[in-house]
């Protein structure tokens, strides 16, 4: 009998999300801010990520330095994540230390200081990030995929942000972006864990009940129409091998393609988990892995689909093999995708998929911080049935369905090819 | 047992509820049932690891590996992989140092066929020809991968030159050289000389009861004998830097320089190790990634990742202080991080900052077991280190006992300033 989620929402508009869990003593708390890179404009790209590393540069109450070590001392964790639709921030905590989390959330909610001189200290900080991600082949092709996938759309952003950008920022941005999504009505707390829902609940109105709603959000952005003809991106850089990712667009999370669509990356890359599901399956026996790896043209093979509010991109990444060519590779995935688009697949393939995806499912339950969570992850794109619903709704999915998921959106007029295109440069220089 | 959190602490395993049983060829088994949870989490170990690579056929262990699940003397690759793909199931072996290590989880109803796999790859592996040359090239691919990562390179060059004539200075995966000098029957010699069940370790965590448990290991694995196994040699003893060492790894096209600082560790059973890692903790963990996340990070603003690890093996370790920063602020880190490692040998950490460190190692570790590849985990370091089935009852009492000049003995046994080895891998110095 899975543990009852209790509903509340706040007349400022916060929303809780609360699990009782009582087979570990810890609580798991989750805030949820409906704010990521999907709500940044250019020339201030990264700036819902910056926000978030300043919301630990501490406020009044809990000072710069004195947060961090608070948690620490009590045994907790504690991190934060910022993604293309949400910023959330997390701590885990002995049962009977969890007020500390609730109090310090509640206070940097409003109070955070955004002092000057630790803005200007946290800029390299990011700069510095950055340039981590850049040293990445694949971060590099990414980039460029993504900005060549959208023309108007947000999306096109990687989160960490242009790095001109990062240059320029300015507090006063920070703080501005901080004061217009950081409100009541734009937030979502989730808890689950070894407590009393109660006195949880009693605790947080205490906390968060005087805080003003801020003004409503236009959360709307402008759906771009799908891409009409293929585009295709070279990035080039050192060492000797070559990358192939193709990104298509995909239906948002609510769609109900959307649930199609996961069953068909089940079949064509490998069961993915569900995201923070614990740890993933191989995919061996899916299909691409057998036109391309076993027949040598890549050594491995990866798709997928990523839960947003807007259409965002389903990802299909090949290590094109050293005796092979990102032409041989394209063309296997395309007669791999042609195969799903003439073919009916059988259901038993549909219903091994599930069983997978249950098996997943499983893994990521017996952890209580999944199960928190996806009690705030679910409404950041779209509600918590979502995801109590989700084996139902795969379970619903027909051979049909799948054909016509594969002619609709993997169409190659619909995606970006890019390549990484290695200059043969020895990598290391003795 | 902790007066601090003593409900938190009956959560951790212990002598009431682990079971251990040695069957009579030589297998160790640890179990601890979580009934809470629908899958089950397989783990364990041989004892036949990298140490026994020849020089010329280095990475040979971790082919061997990685090859026992391309095929069994019943099973080709795919049949084995659609078993256990199909089920939702994963199983996977890796060699490292010490120990040719094996990880797997299922549904509880799976468990069966996840040990008859298991047992098939362990006993009767086929090697198959193509699947080898698949797997070389994987490997090759794998290492041309790592020779372009900054991190990778200053990582390898690190061990090959704090741990030189030592086994632990060898990398594990082999170099292109040795990985072609490989042959088929290499693999076979090695999985017949060195497999076997002397030293063998298997955990399993989940919704499985202890006699299931053992019933299921003795079935798949109670009968091998292999009256050949060729044990691991005596490892020789680590030598401390008698001068400092400086080394940088060029790459071009890189944009962030990974740097590595340190010097040796306690092994993970050394009287010391304790207080070690109370003080590494407090050097570069506690709070935002310590003293040297402190300066690095917060106040220089030079990087995104700052901190230090204490990696405490069998018979030594490695103390080390890492960073990733732009190419033009390399010697300024260089430079804080020497004076960080200077003051911590030179005075005694705060009483605060021990009573700091004291509270959060006694605080997390409940918090850090709350899923079954946790516990498992947990189990498998009580054997693998002989710490004793009550060690986590003992150790708030031991982390309390640590004093400050335990701390400053610890870390005046093991990091020089003067002798400190300084490794770098990013773009050529200026």
């Amino acid at each position: 009998m899975p543990n009852p989620v209790t509903k509340v929402r706040f007349s400022n508009g916060l929303q809780i999300h609360l699990k009782e869990i009582h087979t570990a003593p810890l609580v798991s708390h989750w805030v949820w801010y409906r704010v990521g890179s999907r709500n940044e404009k250019p020339g201030k790209t990264g700036i819902s990520h910056w926000v978030e590393h300043m919301q630990f540069k501490g406020t009044a109450q809990f000072p710069n330095g004195d947060l961090d070590k608070a948690i620490s001392r009590e045994g907790g964790s504690w991190n934060a994540m910022t993604y293309l639709d949400w910023t959330t921030y997390y701590e885990k905590l002995p049962t009977d230390r969890i007020d500390l989390a609730l109090r310090l959330e509640a206070d940097r909610m409003i109070n955070s200081l955004y002092d000057p001189a630790e803005v200007e200290s946290e800029r390299t900080v990011i700069i510095s990030e950055r340039e981590g991600k850049e040293n990445e082949p694949i971060f590099r092709l990414d980039e460029a995929i993504q900005i060549a996938a959208f023309d108007s759309h947000p999306y096109r952003y990687e989160v960490i942000g242009d790095m001109q950008d990062l240059w320029k920022i300015a507090r006063a941005d920070l703080y501005e972006h901080y004061r217009t999504y950081y409100t009541p009505n734009n937030t979502l707390i989730a808890l689950a864990g070894d407590f009393n829902t109660e006195k949880i609940l009693a605790r947080l109105t205490e906390l968060y009940g005087d805080i003003p709603a801020g003004p409503e959000i236009n959360g709307q952005i402008e759906i771009e129409p799908p891409l009409r003809a293929e585009r295709r991106v070279e990035v080039s850089g050192p060492g000797d091998t070559t990358y192939l990712r193709l990104a298509y667009r995909a239906p948002a999370a609510r769609d109900p393609d959307f649930f199609a669509f996961t069953v068909l990356d089940s079949l064509l890359s490998g069961p993915s988990g569900l995201m923070m599901s614990g740890g993933g399956l191989s995919n061996k026996t899916s299909r691409l892995y057998r036109a391309l790896v076993e027949r040598e043209l890549s050594v491995s093979i990866s798709g997928g689909l990523q839960a947003t509010i807007d259409p965002f991109l389903y990802v299909i990444t090949a290590i094109v093999h050293p005796r092979s060519t990102s032409e041989a590779v394209l063309a296997a995935i395309d007669a791999e995708i042609q195969r799903l688009q003439n073919h009916l697949v059988d259901a038993a393939e549909i219903a091994r998929a599930i069983k997978q995806a249950r098996a997943l499912f499983a893994y990521g339950s017996e952890n209580i911080s999944n199960q928190a969570f996806w009690l705030g992850f679910a409404e950041m794109f779209g509600d918590y049935a979502w995801f109590e619903n989700y084996m139902q709704s795969l379970e619903q999915v027909t051979p049909q369905d799948v054909m016509r998921i594969a002619q609709t959106y993997l169409q190659s007029s619909r995606r970006v090819a890019g390549t990484y295109l290695p200059t043969g440069e020895a990598g290391e220089q003795e | 047992m902790s007066d601090l959190f003593p409900e938190a602490w009956k959560s951790l395993p212990g002598p009431e509820d682990i079971t251990r049983v040695e069957l009579s060829n030589g297998i160790t088994i640890l179990t601890r049932s979580n009934f809470d949870s629908p899958s089950v989490v397989v783990t364990g170990y041989l004892d036949a690891g990298t140490t026994l690579d020849p020089d010329d056929k280095l990475g040979l262990a971790h082919f061997t590996a990685a090859a026992l699940m391309r095929g069994t003397q019943k099973r080709p690759f795919q049949e084995i992989y659609n078993e256990l793909e199909s089920a939702g199931a994963s199983l996977g072996f890796g060699a490292s140092v010490h120990n040719t290590g094996f990880g797997g989880r299922c549904l509880v109803e799976d468990l069966p066929l996840l040990f008859s796999l298991f047992s098939e790859a362990l006993r009767t592996p086929s090697f198959p020809e193509d699947q080898v040359e698949r797997l070389r090239d994987q490997i090759l691919t794998s290492l041309s991968i790592q020779a372009q990562d900054t991190w990778d390179m200053a990582s390898l060059v690190f061990d090959q030159i704090l741990f030189a004539g030592h086994p632990y200075a060898r990398p594990d995966d082999g170099t292109p050289e040795t990985i072609r000098a490989i042959q088929v029957d290499d693999l076979r010699s090695f999985q017949k000389r060195h497999f076997g069940p002397q030293g063998m370790v298997i955990v399993v965590v989940g919704g499985v009861s202890a006699s299931e448990v053992i019933d299921r290991v003795q079935q798949a694995v109670g009968d091998w004998e292999n009256p050949d196994q060729i044990m691991p040699p005596a490892y020789p003893p680590v030598q401390a830097l008698g001068e400092p060492v400086r080394r940088h790894v060029p790459l071009a096209g890189k944009s962030q320089t990974d740097l590595l600082m340190g010097s040796l560790a306690p092994r993970r059973n050394s009287p010391e190790y304790l207080a070690a890692s109370v003080g590494n903790h407090i050097l570069g963990q506690f709070g935002m990634m310590g003293r040297i996340g402190e300066v690095v990070r917060e106040q220089a603003g030079l990087a995104y990742h700052a901190g230090t690890s204490l990696n405490a093996m069998l018979a030594a370790g490695s103390w080390e202080i890492s960073a990733g920063v732009n190419p033009v602020n390399l010697e300024r880190a260089i430079d804080l991080i020497r004076k960080e490692v200077d003051r911590f040998v030179r005075e005694p950490v705060t009483a605060q900052e021990l009573q700091d460190t004291q509270d959060n190692y006694i605080g997390r570790l409940p918090l850090s077991l709350e899923s079954n590849g946790g516990v498992a985990n947990s189990l498998l370091n009580l054997e693998r280190f002989q710490l004793g089935l009550d060690y986590y009852r003992r150790l708030p009492q031991m982390i309390r006992e640590i004093t400050t000049a335990h701390v400053l003995e610890a870390a005046k046994s093991y990091l020089h300033p003067e002798n400190l080895l300084v490794v770098s891998s990013g773009p050529e110095l200026a």
